[in-house]
């Protein structure tokens, strides 16, 4: 008990200057040339009945993920990094179709705000809906509104079986409909793969059904860019590429400039964050 | 009444869809609470473009305007205050477009939960959110509430089955929050807007995931003779690693009622019955359905009755979601409450809910989201007895207090509304509040969008325990 001390991040991230927050440094790390603090790293507590953790947001998800596993549960977070840095990033791995986006798994945080006050935000069930969804905010805010410090995350029970599967696929739709909840759908442009888990019966009658032959994992993951398409039209994806089927993410051999918001967007994000940091102190630079 | 808004609004959109007679605005001054205001006037845009006339035209005269549904929320959440201008959805009620194979939908916001769902049950799918007031609630109202249902437990609330909203906000302005697109730049607007309760703007499209019906479903009954027993066979299940899709509870009072109504052959002497459903393919229902059986034995329940055809199925269920009706038969009124505790906590909180409800001599019955730990402790009433409705507010006020201290929170699926307005502190201290106003403040600087609700300092307007003109809680 009691590996988080809340006050002393606090009082570390202080009520002024510019500030920048590292995790491991595998999401992009720290504004350089700013005053760099680390969140604290540890878990808290595991509650495998209520399906909740409570933990740093310094904590490697790696970490996490084994101490979970003592307790046949894991989350939904990618691998790799701190556990903070995959929420302010707020990007999924490629098992988002079933497990869902990161932004479901964040429960509670308690956050270091621009003027160095730890601030709650959510609350310690899993369903909860007291007040405004400052958590989802969070999510994706690339640390603009306040350095994650502690987090209760949603649990999931880690399935009986789990197996990757392959098919040549010209037509891949085809696939994903055969079957049912799948954890995740990739297509390459002539080959699908599929995670599945469940029962082992089920899991290897859905195989059969679909034609899929058990493989040892995904394929490897283009890095050129990540692409948000709106899933119909991975059809027409040109190149090199792996789409994430159903939900539209695309890891491409090419760059890509991501389209632009709407002004009046962009004008309520900066609001928004204006609200929360009016001196752009924590993050300096980092537009949301 | 407010003619001047009224006569702006005529010409924004046909005058039929204007409503200031006395006997309509008397309709629109509460929602399903018991929690009334009085609205200025009331419109039923039929587009995006009629909403973001409205919000203007409201702004011009500097009126207060509440989105409403169907007006089935039960925190006041649309009951519009100082005669604002309550704008309806219930006119925009169409699917817009379905994508059968990436499984979402588009549609207006007042389309009604369960009508999506029957249009798109003939493609396997189903909008997964499903409130008990599922016939009658809209999408909006879900969205804005972030309404959850027995359902949600595997499935998750409304906020994981929302991936895109055009909104008008405050201003006037029209807006869209995430999309097809899965992962929009910046700030997930989307989601903060889900569960903003109609201070954030107008949702006038949503994009709704849909999910895949289950090929294999399996309903039981199991009763116990404790409560406790029954809460501890549902943390038993879920620490054994299964989710299944619902687990509901009822207590003695609750079945004897339900049982009265409808006849399908409830247990009455247990103290408490467990309605569980698993749901999915074939050997993972057999084997999660199996454990449980054992699981709640190993708790000593009475009796399991597991249904035989979709006809038994639909009975159970049909005892769920006919208690409210049932109860309506032995007094004539109810407050219904919302509140979540954490699961190991609800055989002490639910005692201590049986005490307070004794205390405040009043009738108590729960039938509730177990698996969620979401209780729903319903107080039934006749409100023509004297002094009754003291003793209902101070025994919800204390049934609120007792989940809070035991870990929980103020509400699991109603919202906040006026009904919990001034308990947020019970959760948030002053900085967390102040971070919940600075996000209605970037969304809606004005302050005109529903104002009042949820932040007990209200937030834009800093006046600590204003209740408006006209209202009663
Ligand atoms: C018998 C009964 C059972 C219920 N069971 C459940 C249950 O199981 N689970 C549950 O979660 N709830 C339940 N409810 C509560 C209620 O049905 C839900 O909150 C529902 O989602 C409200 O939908 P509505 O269309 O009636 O919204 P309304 O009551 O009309 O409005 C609710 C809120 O949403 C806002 N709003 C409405 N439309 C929009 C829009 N387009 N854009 C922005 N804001 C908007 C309103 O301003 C208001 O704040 C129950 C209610 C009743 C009466």
């Amino acid at each position: 008990m009691g590996v988080i001390d809340l006050d002393a991040f606090a009082a570390e991230v202080g009520a002024e200057g510019p500030v920048t927050i590292a995790g491991l440094g595998s999401r992009g790390g720290a504004v350089p040339g700013v005053r760099t603090v680390y969140a604290p790293s540890g878990v808290e507590w595991v509650q495998p009945d209520e399906m909740i953790v409570c933990c740093g947001a310094g904590t490697p998800v790696d970490e996490l993920v084994a101490v979970l596993a003592e307790h046949r549960q894991t989350v939904a977070l990618p691998p790799g990094g701190t556990v903070g840095g995959a929420l302010s990033v707020g990007l999924a791995d490629v098992r988002r179709l079933g497990y869902g986006p990161v932004r479901d798994v964040l429960l509670q945080a308690r956050y270091v705000s621009a003027v160095g006050e730890v601030v709650k935000a959510g609350g310690p069930t899993v369903k909860n809906v007291s007040g405004f969804d400052l958590c989802r905010l969070l999510v994706g805010s690339r640390g603009a509104l306040g350095f994650l410090g502690e987090v209760l995350l949603r649990t999931r029970p880690i399935a009986q079986c789990s197996q990757w599967f392959q098919r040549e696929a010209s037509e891949l739709f085809e696939v994903f409909s055969q079957l049912h909840r799948p954890v995740s759908v990739l297509w390459d442009g002539s080959c699908a793969w599929a995670l599945l888990e469940g029962h082992p019966d089920d899991v290897h009658a859905q195989a059969r059904g679909a034609s899929l032959s058990a493989v040892d994992g995904p394929p490897p993951l283009p890095s050129g860019s990540r692409r948000s398409v709106a899933p119909a039209s991975i059809v027409t994806m040109q190149g090199e590429f792996v789409a994430e089927v159903g939900v539209g993410t695309v890891h491409h051999a090419e760059p890509w400039t991501p389209p632009t918001r709407s002004l009046r967007v962009l004008e309520l994000a900066r609001a928004l964050q204006h609200e929360f940091d009016p001196l752009g102190r924590l993050n300096p630079g980092i537009d949301v | 009444m407010n003619e001047g808004l009224a006569a702006d609004l005529r010409s924004v959109m046909s005058a039929d869809r204007v409503r200031t007679n006395a006997t309509e605005l008397g309709l629109y001054r509460r929602d399903a609470s018991n929690i009334e205001g009085s609205a200025g006037v009331v419109c039923f845009p039929l587009t995006t473009t009629e909403v973001q006339a409205a919000v203007r035209t409201a702004q011009r005269h500097g009126v207060a305007f509440v989105a409403r549904g169907a007006g089935t929320g039960l925190a006041g959440g649309a009951t519009p205050l100082d005669h604002a201008l309550v704008i309806a959805t219930t006119k925009m009620n169409r699917v817009l477009s379905v994508d059968a194979v990436n499984r979402m939908a588009w549609v207006e916001p007042g389309v009604l939960n369960l009508d999506l769902t029957r249009q798109v049950s003939h493609l396997g799918l189903h909008f997964a959110p499903d409130p008990s007031s599922q016939q009658s609630c809209s999408i909006g109202g879900n969205v804005a509430n972030n309404s959850g249902g027995p359902h949600c437990l595997s499935d998750g609330v409304t906020a994981s089955h929302v991936l895109g909203l055009e909104v008008v906000l405050s201003d006037g302005s029209v807006v869209q929050f995430g999309g097809e697109e899965p992962e929009e730049e910046g700030l997930d607007l989307r989601g903060a807007f889900v569960g903003s309760e109609g201070m954030f703007g107008i949702a006038t499209k949503v994009l709704v995931r849909l999910t895949q019906n289950a090929p294999t479903v399996k309903t039981m009954l199991m009763d116990f003779a404790s409560v406790e027993a029954g809460a501890q066979t549902v943390s038993a299940i879920i620490a054994a690693g299964m989710v299944p899709a619902a687990l509901e509870m009822m207590d003695q009072l609750c079945v004897q009622a339900v049982e009265a109504y409808i006849h399908a052959g409830l247990p009455l002497e247990a103290a408490a019955v467990l309605l569980v459903e698993v749901a999915g393919l074939a050997a993972g229902v057999e084997a999660d359905a199996e454990r449980i059986v054992e699981i709640g034995l190993a708790h000593d329940a009475g009796t399991v009755r597991i249904a035989k055809d979709e006809a038994e199925r639909a009975l159970l269920w049909k005892g769920r979601k006919t208690a409210f009706g049932a109860i309506a038969r032995i007094k004539p009124n109810y407050y219904l409450h919302d509140t979540v505790v954490p699961r190991r906590m609800l055989p002490e909180v639910l005692r201590q809910v049986y005490e307070i409800a004794e205390r405040h001599q009043l009738l108590v019955m729960n039938v509730f989201h177990a698996g969620d730990g979401n209780l729903h402790p319903l107080l039934v009433f006749d409100k023509r007895e004297p002094g009754v409705m003291e003793r209902v507010h101070a025994a919800g006020e204390e049934i609120v207090r007792a989940s809070v201290a035991a870990g929980g929170v103020l509400s699991g699926e109603h919202g906040i509304g006026m009904e919990k307005r001034d308990f947020m502190p019970m959760m948030f201290a002053p900085a967390d509040l102040a971070a919940q106003a600075a996000m209605r403040r970037g969304f809606d600087p004005t302050g005109l969008a529903n104002p009042y609700k949820v932040l007990p300092s209200a937030g834009a307007c800093g006046d600590v325990q204003h209740v408006p003109d006209g209202a009663w809680v």
